[in-house]
């Protein structure tokens, strides 16, 4: 999910033009952007959706997921694993894995959101690639308020109806047959794909896990090849960060 | 572990990662290299798990034709910086087409 990413790119750019037009109203863009964000979210629910239903979860299952866990790398690496014939071990422990990022997320927007009580727990329930893109991609605590906001919201809405969408969808027709076991790795490729455009040390890493996966897939019970590729990080501790 | 038991330890989880962020003071963990190999960890795991999702079936190799063909699609719709969408509906449409064959 890196459309966050890039919408709030836009957003950036959008205000560094000459100066604001008569009438405009930056919160105004915002919600435009914050929409943007959540429309491309959904189809990433539908496919997760599916791919829930398709890997053995029920519908209910897939939409608690989305509803409360509400981190897509997470969601769809469980349902990788497990559509794999991981255990349940390994599937919560590559979802856990994944969703370590959301704390540094959080850690971010604790200073910028400043909140306290019920509203800091349901602002951490939102803490997700997309809202914190688009919360530090503006010029004022107050914009990056009224982004995390409503992207939080229009994020949420969206990714649960499609989640509830796709796995409707995909518990009526044979999973097998209309091709829904590729969706996952499909699935994953798009989300790798930007990043491996963008740095080198990512490649090197996304090749080194793959090749450790891959080697470990006969000799190792399902769901530890993935969990083990996590020693392809070795590399960045040694390796000075620069773009490709 | 049954399947309601992983989906219900998996929100609490992702949550509590979440909630651990508004707690702890910024200087615990905000340190760069923290943050970078936080910030690589997907890389890896997904590249893994394109792997494995491709290849494998349990620990076991398994090679099956449409799926493969579904992942190479679905591959080369990534690298034509092909929307979100459109990749997974041509790797699944390749992958049950293979299958008709």
């Amino acid at each position: 999910m890196r459309r966050g990413r890039q919408a709030a790119g836009v957003s950036g750019a959008a205000s560094d033009a000459e100066g604001p037009p008569a009438g405009f109203e930056p919160a105004r863009g915002v919600r435009r952007d914050a929409a943007a964000v959540s429309l491309a979210v959904g189809a990433y629910g539908i496919a997760f959706g599916a791919a829930a239903v398709s890997a053995g979860l029920s519908v209910l299952q897939a939409c608690v997921l989305s509803l409360a866990a509400f981190t897509g790398g997470t969601q769809f690496a469980v349902v990788g694993v497990i559509a794999g014939g991981g255990g349940s071990g390994a599937a919560l422990a590559s979802g856990l894995l994944l969703g370590s990022r959301n704390t540094l997320y959080g850690m971010r927007l604790a200073p910028l959101l400043r909140v306290r009580g019920l509203r800091r727990m349901l602002a951490a329930l939102g803490t997700i690639d997309e809202t914190t893109a688009m919360a530090q991609a503006q010029q004022s605590p107050a914009l990056a308020r009224t982004a995390y906001w409503w992207t939080f919201a229009g994020v949420y809405a969206f990714w649960n109806l499609a989640t509830l969408l796709g796995a409707l969808a995909g518990s009526v027709i044979d999973p097998i047959r209309f091709g829904l076991d590729a969706v996952v790795p499909a699935a994953f490729l798009a989300l790798l794909g930007p990043r491996l455009r963008t740095s080198r040390l990512d490649r090197r890493i996304a090749l080194t896990g793959a090749v450790i996966a891959g080697l470990l897939i006969p000799v190792t019970p399902a769901g530890v090849p993935v969990l083990a590729a996590a020693a392809a990080l070795l590399l960045a501790v040694r390796t000075p960060e620069r773009a490709s | 572990m049954t399947s309601w038991a992983l989906v219900l330890s998996t929100c609490a989880g992702c949550y509590a990662l979440k909630v651990l962020g508004y707690l702890v003071p910024a200087r615990v963990l905000h340190k760069p290299a923290v943050r970078r190999l936080v910030e690589l960890v997907p890389v890896a795991l997904l590249a893994a798990l394109i792997v494995v999702e491709a290849i494998a079936d349990g620990s076991r190799l398994h090679l099956d034709p449409a799926r493969l063909a579904g992942v190479a699609v679905g591959g080369v719709a990534v690298w034509r910086r092909a929307p979100f969408l459109v990749v997974v509906v041509a790797a699944a449409l390749t992958a049950g087409l293979v299958r008709l064959a």
